[in-house]
């Protein structure tokens, strides 16, 4: 029971630092990108190449899994995204879907449609017992990564004078213009750091999530059920969401199996018919 | 007889923000009246409150008699409750005659229609052709409304405001951004608004409140500042400080 | 309709104006000479390449599915990532009536429409929850999965991953049997095809058409006016879904099969695809899309066998690049060119 329930913090931990760019730049421009996933397939794929080819250590291959995609998030945002921050929804989700093909695709093309398999370090694997618990090693390893990003993200936001410019371009962009804020800036920081953070969940979600080039697809529902009832007002919203979406998932497959996802759909549906403005509503 | 409209102690809070401050405004039928104020002085905020897009959080709003405190955006326009935009809220892609024909056939129970084609009931088209040439919209009329100069924009969002024949009239700023040489048009057709709708004006613009209304109430902080006619209003010293006073702000 | 016009006393003072105002409103019905040129060229390829009804019948059902698709994007402004749910569920119980009812093909069709429609109803109001295109994604997006996950888990009724077994189909109207190289089933795709056209051609041309062209425009003022905006977006939801419903059972129908494929993610990511290459909200951009898709990815495949997705995301995302009004005014600035030299 208990290490279900740490099983499933830890992958709503995982969901929570993959959703977190997109519930901020869903907020920030209001842009609906279907492709996020396909960042965080990204860093999963660098974290992968570089231990199986390059025989590069787990740890290390961490910051080019942030790295690269955020690289690649900002290329992609100046040069594609910023085109389309005007144009309709329909628009938006016709582009990041193409961007899903084609990272799908491409992907399969370049390296091949099977699974990717990372050997973890030794101290990473097996379990402990807290008082008769079994915690798998790499679980609470997660939970505390990201119980640190959490944190950091937080602390970014609430005390540095990014954090107070970003919350202001999200509050009302023309005001924050006025006073002589660079949105534009704004936008591609947030997006570079928000597909880095996208792409480290990739990559240590391996052992949990498996990577192949559908990935993109499989996280997609999973981070937008997130950020769809957590709400863009600020991060609490999607962090309790993404809790409650693992931890129902994990709970789900464990205890009703025979139901397999058909829970998180229908838990989703069901948040949004109770709570419509998201869990955390914005303030009106 | 009851009013054509009135609201007792209507009241909006936003968080510790009082908008709007227990104002009871009577409209009598076949009024001409007028709510003015400085800016920030909740004007938009009741008009959004009489429509409905606002809940109040407290007093009434009677529409004839009626109470429609509770009833939403859409059923208080099928009571007859129509209005204006202060930014026009047009249908870009329609016509004049499409979008007030729209108005017309949704008020004479057509819009459920999945049937008829558009445009083969004469009663509908005669309504249509009356209302494009009270609002000087012929020359325009088959053009896509987007492409259409300011001023015949703003008159077809008055003509559609009337093509559902509402009983009581909420005009946000009809005047607001249009040029000089188009604004004579525009008075002219307000001043030949028929007499048995009653017309509540919102505006700031002091010369075509005095053109227009018979009946001023101000509203200063989301209060009821004054409430009279014209000349007991003009003559009010508070009023005019209030006035003189946001003036030498602005 | 201009005689009635005439006689009556109002218009008769002004008939100009009156003229020209039902002009205007009989403008958007009014069937134009590009159309007919089409539905002839439609009817034509029955004849003319009796080899290719097979591949034919898949590109009209594909087309009569992004049809549906249109009904609600295009007229109604709600963008929908799970309509393939309707297309499944009627595919599902095309093959289910003929399995354990009876193999008679218009049954079969009827009911699964109703079954589509009967979701669109129930599912609908959860669009009108919040008004966010990114909620109503999800919405749709979820509802599909549901269905997916259900025909996945059912697998007593519905055969699960191997799809179902024993869809046979009667000979149509109990005479012409469905043959080997698909010319009944062409024939039957394409008629039903044009009637359902024809119907949805009628609704948007009415006045609730204009209604619904009137929210997607501005539904601040559609409310204002006192236009249900909810009861009206539910309407063409139902009827869409039940249009897609139909286009899932002819799938069933025509192949003779139905496995979880008709409820793959991929399906509503395609059939917007179509939509988009043929352009959104004037009823043909689904057929005419359906034909582009089918060449494209014929041609695609062609280049690199497994990878033609990655060609089609890139057109796609060139198509909205460039800007989809530019591209769907492109034939019309040609003609107009086109035109302009013919008079000079």
């Amino acid at each position: 029971m208990l290490t279900i329930l740490i099983d499933g913090i830890a992958y709503g931990m995982l969901l929570f630092v993959m959703a977190a760019g997109l519930a901020v730049t869903l907020g920030l421009m209001n842009f609906v990108n279907l492709a996020h996933g396909a960042f965080a397939m990204i860093g999963g794929y660098v974290t992968a190449l570089a231990m199986n080819r390059l025989g590069m250590p787990f740890l290390l291959t961490l910051p080019f899994a942030f790295l690269v995609p955020a690289l690649v998030g900002v290329v992609a945002e100046r040069l594609l995204y910023a085109r389309l921050y005007r144009r309709s929804h329909l628009d938006q989700v016709l582009f990041s879907i193409a961007l899903v093909f084609m990272a799908m695709a491409g992907t399969d093309w370049l390296l091949g449609s099977g699974q990717q398999l990372i050997t973890l370090p030794g101290w990473l694997q097996g379990r402990f017992e807290v008082f008769g618990v079994g915690i798998g090693r790499y679980r609470a390893f997660l939970i505390v990564i990201c119980a640190a990003l959490v944190v950091g993200l937080q602390l970014i936001l609430g005390r540095t004078r990014f954090g107070a410019r970003l919350r202001a371009a999200v509050d009302d962009q023309r005001a924050a213009r006025g006073l002589g804020i660079n949105v534009g800036g704004i936008f591609a920081a947030t997006f570079a750091v928000g597909s880095g953070l996208a792409g480290l969940g990739g990559a240590l979600g391996i052992e949990m999530m498996g990577l192949d080039p559908t990935f993109p697809l499989k996280i997609m529902v999973y981070v937008l059920i997130v950020v769809t009832i957590g709400g863009t007002a600020s991060l609490t919203g999607p962090f309790i969401a993404a809790l409650l979406i693992g931890t129902a998932d994990v709970a789900g497959k464990y205890y009703l199996p025979e139901l397999g996802a058909f829970l998180i759909y229908l838990v989703m549906i069901l948040l949004l018919i109770l709570r419509p403005q998201g869990l955390i509503a914005r303030a009106r | 007889m009851s009013a054509a409209l009135q609201t007792i102690a209507l009241e909006k809070r936003f968080g510790g923000l009082i908008a709007t401050d227990k104002v009871s405004l009577t409209l009598e039928h076949g009024a001409r009246h007028a709510l003015i104020g400085p800016n920030g002085a909740g004007k938009t905020t009741f008009v959004n409150l009489l429509t409905g897009v606002l809940p109040a959080n407290g007093g009434q709003i009677l529409l004839d008699g009626n109470d429609i405190t509770r009833k939403s955006q859409i059923q208080r326009a099928r009571l007859g409750l129509g209005r204006t935009f202060q930014i026009n809220q047009l249908f870009g892609a329609m016509t004049p005659v499409e979008s007030i024909g729209l108005a017309v056939s949704e008020r004479m129970g057509g819009g459920r229609d999945f049937w008829r084609r558009v445009g083969t009931r004469t009663d509908i088209l005669d309504e249509i052709t009356g209302l494009i040439e009270r609002f000087r919209l012929t020359e325009v009329m088959d053009h896509p409304t987007r492409l259409l100069p300011y001023g015949k924009q703003r008159l077809l969002e008055i003509a559609l405001a009337l093509a559902s024949n509402p009983r009581v009239l909420l005009l946000d700023e009809p005047a607001a951004g249009v040029p000089e040489a188009e604004r004579g048009e525009l008075l002219e057709t307000l001043a030949q608004l028929p007499r048995d709708v009653s017309i509540l004006l919102i505006e700031h613009d002091m010369d075509l409140v005095f053109a227009f209304a018979e009946r001023i109430t101000v509203l200063v902080n989301g209060a009821l500042f004054a409430d009279g006619t014209v000349s007991e209003i003009m003559s009010d010293p508070r009023v005019q400080a209030v006035y003189l006073g946001s003036d030498a702000h602005a | 309709m201009s005689d009635t016009t005439l006689s009556h006393p109002a218009t008769a003072a002004r008939p100009d104006a009156g003229q020209r105002a039902s002009r205007d409103l009989l403008r958007r019905g009014r069937l134009k000479p590009a159309e007919i040129v089409f539905w002839l060229a439609t009817a034509a390829s029955f004849f003319l390449l009796p080899d290719r009804h097979l591949l034919l019948s898949e590109i009209v059902i594909l087309g009569l599915f992004a049809l549906s698709l249109d009904l609600i994007i295009g007229y109604a402004g709600v963008v929908s990532l799970g309509h393939g749910a309707f297309f499944g569920l009627g595919a599902y119980v095309a093959g289910l009536v003929s399995v354990h009812l009876t193999g008679e093909p218009l049954t079969g069709l009827i009911l699964a429409a109703l079954a589509a429609g009967i979701l669109g109803l129930a599912t609908g109001p959860l669009l009108l929850l919040r008004a966010s295109d990114l909620t109503r994604l999800m919405v749709t997006l979820g509802v599909a999965m549901l269905l997916l996950e259900a025909a996945n888990r059912a697998a007593w009724l519905t055969g699960g991953a191997d799809g179902l077994q024993g869809v046979t189909i009667n000979p149509l109207l109990g005479r012409f049997e469905f043959d080997l190289f698909g010319t009944t089933a062409y024939a039957y795709c394409l008629i039903v095809t044009f009637a359902l056209f024809l119907l949805a051609r009628r609704v948007v041309t009415s006045p609730y058409g204009l209604s619904l062209l009137a929210i997607r425009d501005n539904a601040l003022r559609a409310r204002s006016m006192g236009i249900p905006v909810g009861p009206r977006i539910l309407g063409i939801y139902a009827f869409s879904a039940l249009i897609a419903g139909v286009a899932g059972a002819l799938l069933t129908q025509t192949t003779m099969f139905v496995s979880l494929d008709v409820l793959a993610f991929h399906r509503s990511a395609d059939v917007l695809l179509v939509l988009v290459l043929g352009g959104v909200g004037y009823l043909y951009g689904g057929l005419i899309g359906a034909i582009a898709f089918k060449l494209l990815q014929d041609w695609f495949s062609a280049i690199t066998p497994q990878y033609w997705m990655f060609w089609m995301g890139l057109v796609l995302m060139v198509i909205v690049l460039i800007g989809r009004d530019n591209l769907n005014a492109l034939p019309r600035t040609l003609m107009r060119r086109l035109r302009r030299e013919d008079r000079a």
